[in-house]
């Protein structure tokens, strides 16, 4: 009687799984006049490869002027075919800090893969907790017993039934840097003093409004799960708490938030999961726009095996997103095991 | 004495419903202003976004953008699409993932415990990994129908179908909730000589409401908001559903009323689905969480 069920799993999610592993060893492209190779880690090696290199200043020239920037010699003396250098070979910068009178170069074999880990695991390490955090106050507001509560649970649910695609171009024009309704609120709020500005479109606000947004949409559904634990801490608990003279802030800490670990394990782990796979926003948005600093890692999944058909470089991402989630998935639980 | 307690106590509520409003509000602005913003033409609807007038039905209010978005998107076509894909997937997958829970929660066989475990630890996989060597397997699967024997489910129902019958969670819900029901009146139709597929049919579904809601509601948000696949199988407008239909509005100039009154359209059956049974909604969602 499981057989249905079981052979569908198989076709569609335990075999695909596979075939991206083994994908991921190949150079397989759609449409490629060259026949598929077993290529080994070349595709890993690709994606993760990095390195470090200082370099010196060059010698000033004499009329320069007191204080302007030092030069630097390029960097492709370095990654291009120098056999001093051969672990460099390919690679371009991703960023580049001051030491002393020299610069430290990272440089790094697929910037913008880099790139767009950098930005994911950013996501998810201020989603996570955000998110859960939030939809944990949420919870709290409304666990209180009073008329009409309903209501308010009933409006704060409300944005996770709608698509995630809606919310994405709902709030494009939220975030719009002329008649944006974000901007327009903050000026009411600050009485004119706030300056307009244009939220998806600047390297340092663009991850932090997507991030927003996809907050807004799902943090109702994570409430729900919070409220669900709180109804399972027996009342006679905070009765007894009342008794002993607990203020409110010790009973959220003594009986509460006990009552509520599982709980936690189980938010954290799924919206670690879902936080991971951000891609509609993204693709609504920015399209990993402006510069890059949107760039998530299933973004460029579908970038490199949908749309540009290099279906091995998709799918060793795709492996390497797995094996992150799978990590932070087993951290998490033996982070907030239990104690006993 | 009493007095200045009272007085606290109404004080400490005041305060709690003004912050409920306040980040009920948050919740509501976007939403009452992609309502208001559906029914001005453009150059209103840009120039009140400026004022409170943007959550106000004030001005030239028509239904324009609603006739633009029709002429512009097969509107009926993606709306059927939409409710045809995710209703037949919906019951496909309660009848099937209902079996596979029964027979896990109930049935000793052989392996039984390890596929429970895979089952469960698909769930950590993002279906976004598997994306792309499932769109290379579908495009070579063969299929029959009614035009005979052909290779390749790009740009069909069943793309969009199959692939979501059965999922971790779905069945994990059902072990779950048929574990707990009483054994003992399932070993009562035993001996009263029922088969399996009896007991299934006749004790144990009629016992099932409430995973069965939580399961279909599940399914039926998840479907009908699905924004990936239907992008990757649906080069052909015939079978596109209304997700992808957005894409239709940004081409050179974005007519920002059509895409409200779009938005729209895709939102509001869902919501007042949802304010019809929001406490079967409510909860499902719950229900996900309580065993962890």
């Amino acid at each position: 009687m499981a057989s249905p069920a079981i052979l569908l799993i198989l076709i569609f999610l335990i075999v695909p799984f596979v075939l991206a592993f083994g994908l991921s060893f190949t150079n397989q492209r759609l449409l490629s006049p060259n026949p598929t190779e077993f290529v080994g880690m070349r595709n890993f090696e690709q994606l993760l490869g990095m390195g470090v290199l200082k370099l010196e200043p060059l010698p000033a020239p004499d009329e320069q002027v007191e204080g302007s920037d030092p030069e630097y010699p390029p960097l492709r003396n370095f990654t291009r075919n120098n056999p001093d250098y051969p672990h460099l070979n390919g690679m371009r910068e991703w960023f580049s800090i001051p030491w002393g009178q020299d610069r430290v170069f990272v440089l790094a074999q697929d910037v913008l893969f880099i790139k767009a880990l950098v930005n994911t695991v950013l996501f998810v390490a201020i989603v996570a907790p955000l998110q859960g955090g939030l939809a944990l106050l949420l919870a709290l507001m409304i666990n209180q017993k009073l008329p009409g509560i309903n209501i308010f649970r009933t409006i704060y649910f409300l944005p996770v039934v709608i698509s995630i695609v809606v919310v994405s171009l709902l709030f494009r024009f939220i975030y719009d840097g002329n008649n944006g309704l974000l901007n327009t609120l903050l000026g009411y709020a600050s009485f004119g003093a706030f300056k307009p500005v244009d939220w998806l479109g600047r390297t340092d606000t663009a991850l932090a409004a997507i991030i927003g947004a996809s907050i807004w949409q799902a943090v109702g559904f994570h409430m729900v799960i919070w409220l669900s634990g709180l109804q399972t801490i027996p009342v006679s608990l905070y009765e007894a708490a009342d008794i002993d003279g607990a203020t409110h802030l010790q009973k959220f800490r003594y009986v509460t938030w006990p009552g509520l670990r599982n709980t936690a394990v189980l938010i954290l782990i799924v919206i670690t999961i879902q936080a991971f796979s951000v891609f509609a926003q993204i693709n609504l948005m920015t399209r990993g726009g402006p510069l890059d600093s949107t760039q998530t890692l299933v973004f460029q999944v579908v970038a490199r095996g949908y749309e540009k058909q290099d279906i091995a470089g998709g799918s060793a991402i795709s492996v390497l997103m797995f094996v992150f989630v799978l990590c932070i998935s087993l951290a998490q639980r033996y982070l907030t095991r239990s104690k006993d | 004495m009493a007095g200045s307690v009272f007085i606290a106590r109404r004080a400490g509520t005041a305060w709690s419903y003004a912050l409920l409003i306040l980040v009920a509000l948050i919740f509501l602005i976007p939403i009452v202003f992609m309502v208001m913003s559906s029914f001005k033409p453009d150059q209103q609807l840009l120039s009140d976004s400026g004022s409170i007038r943007a959550f106000l039905p004030v001005g030239d209010l028509s239904l324009q953008n609603y006739v633009g978005a029709f002429e512009r998107v097969p509107v009926a076509l993606f709306v059927f699409n939409s409710v045809f894909v995710t209703a037949v997937t919906v019951v496909l997958s309660l009848l099937v993932c209902s079996l596979a829970g029964f027979s896990l929660a109930f049935l000793n066989w052989f392996g039984r415990d390890t596929v429970l475990a895979v089952i469960i630890a698909t769930l950590i996989v993002p279906f976004e990994t598997i994306a792309i060597p499932l769109l290379l397997m579908v495009a070579k699967l063969p299929w029959i129908s009614t035009h005979g024997f052909e290779v390749g489910w790009l740009n069909t129902y069943h793309v969009q179908i199959i692939p979501w019958v059965a999922d971790g969670l779905t069945v994990f819900l059902f072990v779950q909730y048929f574990r707990d029901l009483p054994r003992d009146l399932l070993e009562a139709a035993r001996i009263d000589g029922a088969s399996w597929w009896q007991v299934y049919r006749m004790v144990i579904m009629p016992l099932s409401g409430p995973v069965l809601a939580t399961a279909a509601i599940l399914k039926c948000l998840a479907m009908y908001n699905q924004y990936l696949w239907p992008l990757m199988v649906t080069q052909a407008e015939a079978y596109r559903p209304l997700m992808v239909g957005l894409q239709y509005f940004f081409q050179l100039n974005i007519a920002w009323g059509q895409v409200m009154a779009y938005l729209c359209i895709v939102s509001v059956p869902i919501i007042v689905l949802y304010l019809v049974l929001q406490r079967a909604f409510i909860t499902s969602i719950a229900s996900t969480g309580i065993k962890g």
